[in-house]
């Protein structure tokens, strides 16, 4: 079965863009035929995977660039999201007990609860990181 | 986004409007404290909010715990569908004070 790239983008890590990868993301789940919940919490999980570039990645540099590829993979959707910043400590991506009540550290949480599968990784040679992201939608 | 405060007798109405992400999550941040910050009883109405992220739910969570240690309410108003999706992904919607109106935070207070 083939793989269909849906879009590819790339973006300053700047948190103002956000909002511009959230409708993209919305719009092209739903022509893929996700329904309004699924496309809204796939819009969550990737709004959160970007969060967790600009803040832990390139820790508020925005020069840093982000890289977004949505694909369509017999009925699953694939997300992957590559930064160029120092390759990050991957032991320490892990959520945090959702009964610990504290502000943050949710973010992580929420994609694990959303997605089905999730892989970070470091790029060849340190170069970046990734994280690849995959949800059944039929 | 866009933040409407409103002081009535027993609380203070914070009202968030629109996105709130990271972009923005500060603002409503340093909003929600000054209200606590100044010993008042806080309502944040997110009848309006259309979209919030983990950085917007953490200042949510920053006010309920320091309007619990200086011994302030604290609740949530209309919270709008989009909004309760992610309290109840954090599992928060079970922690907050959540009513449908002010009226009905005062009917429990009374």
């Amino acid at each position: 079965m083939s793989v269909e790239t849906l879009f590819e983008i790339r973006f300053p890590a700047k948190a103002e863009r956000l909002c511009l990868v959230r409708a993209l993301v919305k719009r092209t789940a739903e022509v893929v035929g996700c329904c309004t919940d699924l496309s809204d919490k796939l819009v969550i999980a990737v709004n959160e995977a970007c969060m967790n570039v600009i803040q832990h990645a390139y820790q508020g540099n925005e020069l840093g660039e982000i890289v977004l590829q949505m694909l369509n993979n017999d009925g699953k959707v694939h997300f992957r999201i590559v930064d160029y910043a120092n390759p990050i400590d991957l032991d320490s991506v892990k959520p945090r007990d959702i009964d610990d009540l504290r502000p943050g550290g949710l973010g992580t949480h929420f994609i694990n609860e959303i997605m089905d599968e999730c892989d970070r990784g470091h790029l060849e040679e340190g170069n970046g990181n990734y994280l690849e992201m995959t949800k059944k939608i039929s | 986004m866009n933040i409407n405060t409103l002081e009535e007798e027993e609380y203070t109405i914070i009202g968030l409007e629109g996105d709130v992400d990271l972009s923005c999550s500060p603002d409503a941040r340093k909003s929600i404290l000054d209200v606590l910050q100044a010993n008042n009883n806080l309502l944040i109405d997110l009848g309006k909010v259309s979209y919030i992220d983990s950085s917007g739910v953490a200042s949510l969570v920053e006010g309920y715990q320091t309007a619990k240690k200086q011994a302030l309410k604290f609740g949530l108003v209309g919270v709008s569908d989009a909004a309760m999706s992610v309290l109840k992904l954090a599992r928060l919607d079970k922690v907050f004070p959540i009513h449908d109106t002010v009226a009905e935070f005062e009917k429990e207070d009374a």
